[in-house]
């Protein structure tokens, strides 16, 4: 705990909404429209959050509690990354299981309040997101894998902090590899293009956006904030792999950080405006190669 | 491992992959272009004195394995006009895990092989790998022309492997290797237009006449 | 400059027979070709001459044997084509690239059997595989083009798989030349017998593949089959052989380096396998060109057997590699002539030759015997030779396998062949005169002696190996069978 991952932790979640902002202004600059501006989330937040809230009368508590939950989760998540580069809010051995499993409880909550609207079309998102998850997941734990072989050290301020940096120019075509299975991993996670498309609004082809259609008012703020929160933080992930921060100095590091967030969120409208939204049956593929990716790292690493 | 060849091989293997996981059949020929042209590369990485030696298999590489061929493949598919395997023996996310299998099995075996000093310990695992993959391709995938890029991948592999016998092997040996491949593929793609012909498709799934 | 001369002539013969107009001239071209390579050889046997390119080109006994073979058949591949080009009808792809191709399999061939130096060996090999490939699609149809697709890529792997071989052998080395068969062997007690082993797994595959041992044969009853049927012989009698002989340089340095332990039951394994494959599938075989591939796929079996059994069973794979060409070449050849004449090789299409191509029926027959290894035919001579070194060496139990097999292959081919020869002829209302009958298509057609010169003269040369095996052949084939770690009977 100290003051600089704090601070960087409050700069992460003002800035989060910016990211999606970005990712789409670049998607429409590329395909030749204006586009939102890059602040649109912020007006959207501060619209839903003055709305009242409509419930179902099929739906229970669950529903009420998902979002609490899914943004709880994911701010407990945040507590575990080194966001300053060096130290986490919070630190302990295998710390790094528990970040995926707070992001996995995040997205339970999300998938229970969906089916508890008893929507078949909730249902249907609902499962597409936990087999999608089901294929991400591994990659994720491989590409933890990777890192804790690289380091030696199995807390996530370890892996993405001190001792990385200072294994990392030994490590580096691994560390790519890694960055790269994360970014595919990011991309699934935060339901963008070629995995899920943000903007489409029928309900058969959508994943994400489908699960929430119930959703109103602030519960519906609540969403969009941890999704947006969701993508910062797994970008820190990959910025931190890219450039060990550790030693650069605090404000120095955050302000990497802050860029590095930015360059993610600009590559990932570079890709959404390049690619097309893959078939369903084609995803799996996608994120078992990115699997595949980790999984060459560690062999690499294993060498 | 923090050197421009490794990285190079690294490559290598990730272009294995993106041949294993594309449906487009020219992407796979554009995959193996440009596997051809890190190749070229591998042996300027390795071998930075840049020896005529070095540089005339470079550059006979790149015209080879990075020009003339894919654009021959790419004819093929144009005059065929087809685009995409249709029905691959093992679906593509199974040969995606499966070429992992491959690679971690490469890595795995490559330190038992009692080979002399070299100059990457990458270099055997690599050729291994990309060989396999190329038989994988070869054997799971039935357009004649993936079947063609598979073999590609495969000389590829025995590529890699020559370069870690670089310095024992003479040049004139390495000029038959590409040669022969060159003609190998030219033959094979005189077949494949007349596949074209008389099937009305590159799919050698139909070259089922002959049987016992 | 001898040996540059054998490899050379047919690459320039090959050439010219690709640019030149004249039908005659091309003919004239390949069977000039075809003697003054043959002459080279036989000067060969009489004295010895120095290896060129620093020992890369060099003639030694093994070798010697196998060029022998090439060139035989391909004296009587020569003659056969006059008569071929003349009679079929298919749309060749133009008889300039026909005759080319023959040529240029002739230069590559040569350069396998001369080359010591085992990557060129390999270039050699892939060269055979390209030139033959055109020769397959001959006939320019779905049949065919199945056929060379399915050669092609086989043989291409079996092929790279075999340079990964010679790459794992360079590895292997320490000291001397790289690759040069002579220094593998003086030196072989210095070669890291992990990567050597490595290497001839390798060999076995890839040049077992070209070879066609079961279970790497799956191209050859296909190719065999849709080939013209003198390129048939020269795939069954010539590139088998080659491919052997890469096989037999990888066993040399093995032998030399003390590994016979290690490779004696992975060839005894291709082996038996073969042999039981080639029965399996030649029982209720109905064309006779696949026939005979399978017949190939036994004898390359029996050739690697004598190789596993070792002792004097390399002898008798030295002999049987010499007696298998020879007797290849006459049935290909043979049968060629029935395809002429009735169009198809389908054995229940194909009845009562004897009445109405007398010659070839008589041919046939004793095709039949001497492949089967019948006394008095060479092939008796070293089968026989092959299993008496397997009881020597107490493989009882190989010797009465292979015993029951070859029965079984026996069976299998007498039924068919034995139809085919003395069977009711079903076109009995055509005419039979002397030398007056009708082909399939309806043109006369005769036994002309080019159709019949080369298969007699290879019938007469397996008969005289059965009965008598002149000294200096005898003393051949005792180097061979030494360099391959065997001894004499």
């Amino acid at each position: 705990m100290s003051v600089s991952s704090l601070l960087s932790l409050l700069v992460l979640l003002a800035l989060a909404p910016v990211l999606p902002g970005i990712a789409n202004r670049v998607k429409s600059a590329l395909t030749g429209r204006r586009g939102a501006p890059i602040l649109q989330l912020y007006f959207d937040l501060a619209k839903l959050w003055r709305r009242g809230v409509v419930y179902s009368r099929t739906t229970t508590v669950i529903f009420r509690l998902a979002p609490v939950a899914l943004v709880a989760t994911t701010l407990l998540a945040a507590w575990l990354v080194p966001l300053d580069g060096t130290t986490s809010l919070v630190t302990f051995p295998g710390d790094l299981v528990a970040f995926a499993g707070l992001l996995a409880l995040g997205r339970f909550a999300l998938v229970l309040g969906a089916l508890d609207t008893g929507s078949s079309f909730e249902g249907m998102g609902a499962s597409r997101e936990v087999t999608l998850a089901s294929f991400a997941e591994p990659g994720l734990f491989l590409c933890f894998t990777a890192l804790v072989l690289a380091t030696g050290d199995l807390h996530l301020e370890g892996m993405l902090g001190r001792p990385l940096a200072a294994v990392w120019p030994a490590v580096v075509p691994s560390l790519l590899l890694v960055a790269t299975s994360l970014f595919i991993i990011t991309l699934a996670e935060t339901s963008r293009v070629p995995v899920d498309d943000p903007l489409t609004h029928l309900e058969l082809t959508m994943i994400h956006e489908v699960m929430v259609l119930d959703h109103s008012g602030p519960d519906l703020a609540l969403i969009l904030y941890a999704a947006a929160l969701k993508m910062a933080l797994l970008g820190s992930l990959i910025v931190s792999v890219l450039v060990p921060r550790a030693t650069l100095g605090a404000p120095v590091a955050l302000g990497v950080l802050v860029g590095g967030l930015l360059l993610v969120a600009t590559v990932i409208g570079v890709v959404e405006s390049v690619m097309a939204r893959l078939r369903m049956n084609r995803i799996p593929q996608l994120l078992v190669a990115a699997a595949a990716l980790a999984g060459f790292a560690v062999i690499l690493l294993l060498r | 491992m923090h050197s421009f060849h490794e990285l190079l091989m690294l490559l290598v293997v990730l272009t294995n992959f993106w041949i294993l996981g594309t449906t487009r059949l020219s992407a796979a020929i554009r995959a193996v272009a440009i596997q051809g042209a890190l190749l070229a590369a591998l042996p300027l990485a390795l071998d930075p004195g840049l020896s005529p030696h070095v540089l005339g298999l470079a550059v006979g590489t790149l015209v080879v394995k990075t020009i003339l061929l894919p654009m021959f493949l790419l004819r093929a598919i144009r005059e065929a006009a087809i685009r995409r395997e249709i029905e691959p023996l093992i679906g593509y996310t199974a040969s995606i895990l499966l070429g992992a299998a491959i690679v971690a099995l490469a890595f795995s075996v490559a330190p038992r092989l009692p080979l002399p000093e070299m100059e990457s310990t990458l270099l055997v695992p690599v050729a291994l790998s990309t060989a396999m993959i190329g038989l994988l391709v070869l054997t799971t995938r039935s357009k004649a022309v993936t079947q063609v890029t598979g073999y590609l991948i495969f000389e590829n592999g025995i590529y890699v492997f020559g370069l870690s016998q670089m310095e024992r092997v003479p040049f004139l040996v390495e000029v038959g290797v590409l040669l022969d491949i060159f003609v190998g593929v030219f033959v094979m793609g005189i077949v494949l237009f007349h596949i074209n012909r008389e099937f009305d498709s590159l799919d050698s799934a139909r070259l089922t006449e002959l049987h016992d | 400059m001898l040996l540059f001369g054998l490899i050379l002539l047919p690459v320039m013969t090959s050439l010219l027979a690709y640019g030149s107009r004249a039908h005659g001239v091309r003919m004239t071209l390949l069977l000039a070709t075809a003697i003054g390579h043959s002459a080279g050889v036989a000067t060969l046997w009489t004295r010895s001459v120095p290896g060129v390119m620093s020992g890369w080109l060099r003639v030694d006994a093994l070798g010697l044997l196998v060029l022998t073979v090439v060139s035989l058949l391909f004296l009587a591949v020569a003659v056969y084509t006059f008569g071929f080009l003349r009679h079929d009808p298919s749309r060749g792809p133009g008889r300039g690239l026909f005759v080319a191709c023959l040529l240029a399999f002739l230069a590559a061939a040569t350069l396998v059997a001369l080359s010591h130096h085992l990557a060129l060996l390999w270039v050699g090999m892939e060269a055979t595989t390209l030139s033959l490939a055109p020769l397959v699609f001959h006939r320019r149809n779905r049949r065919s083009l199945e056929a060379v697709w399915k050669y092609l890529i086989l043989s291409s792997v079996g092929i790279g798989l075999a340079l990964f071989g010679t790459f794992f052998m360079a590895a292997a080395q320490t000291t001397g030349q790289p690759l040069v068969l002579e220094d593998l062997v003086r030196h072989a007690e210095t070669l890291q017998p992990g990567l050597l082993r490595a290497a001839f797994v390798f060999f076995l595959v890839g040049y077992g593949t070209k070879m066609g041992l079961a279970p790497l044969h799956s191209w050859k009853p296909d190719t065999y089959g849709e080939a013209p049927g003198l390129v048939g012989a020269l795939m069954a009698g010539a590139l088998t052989s080659c491919a052997f002989l890469g096989l037999a340089r990888g066993t040399t340095v093995m032998a030399a380096a003390g590994q016979a332990a290690f490779m004696r039951p992975a060839l005894l394994a291709f082996g038996l396998a073969s042999l039981v494959v080639s029965a399996g599938f030649i029982i209720g075989q109905t064309d006779m060109k696949r026939l005979l591939a399978y017949s190939s796929v036994e004898h390359m079996g029996l050739l690697v057997l004598g190789l596993g059994i070792g002792g004097a069973g390399s002898y008798g794979t030295v002999l049987h590699l010499l007696n298998n060409g020879l007797t290849k070449g006459l049935l290909f050849l043979v049968v060629s002539n029935l395809v002429l004449f009735y169009g198809t090789s389908e054995a229940d299409k194909v009845t009562g030759v004897l009445r109405r191509a007398p010659w070839s029926g008589a041919l046939l027959l004793t095709g039949l015997f001497a492949v089967t290894g019948s006394p008095p035919f060479g092939l008796f001579v070293s089968e026989l030779t092959i299993l008496g070194a397997a009881i020597h060496r107490d493989l009882v139990w190989l010797a009465i396998v292979m015993v029951v097999l070859l029965a079984v292959i026996f069976i299998g081919m007498a039924r068919m062949i034995l139809n085919v020869v003395y069977g009711e002829a079903n076109h009995a209302e055509e005419s039979t005169g002397t030398g007056g009958a009708t082909g399939w298509d309806g043109k006369p057609f005769r036994e002309t002696w080019p159709l019949l010169a080369g298969p007699l003269v290879l019938a007469a040369l397996v008969l005289l190996l059965g009965v008598h095996i002149p000294a200096p052949l005898h003393a051949l084939l005792d180097q061979a069978a030494q360099a391959l770690g065997g001894t004499a009977p």
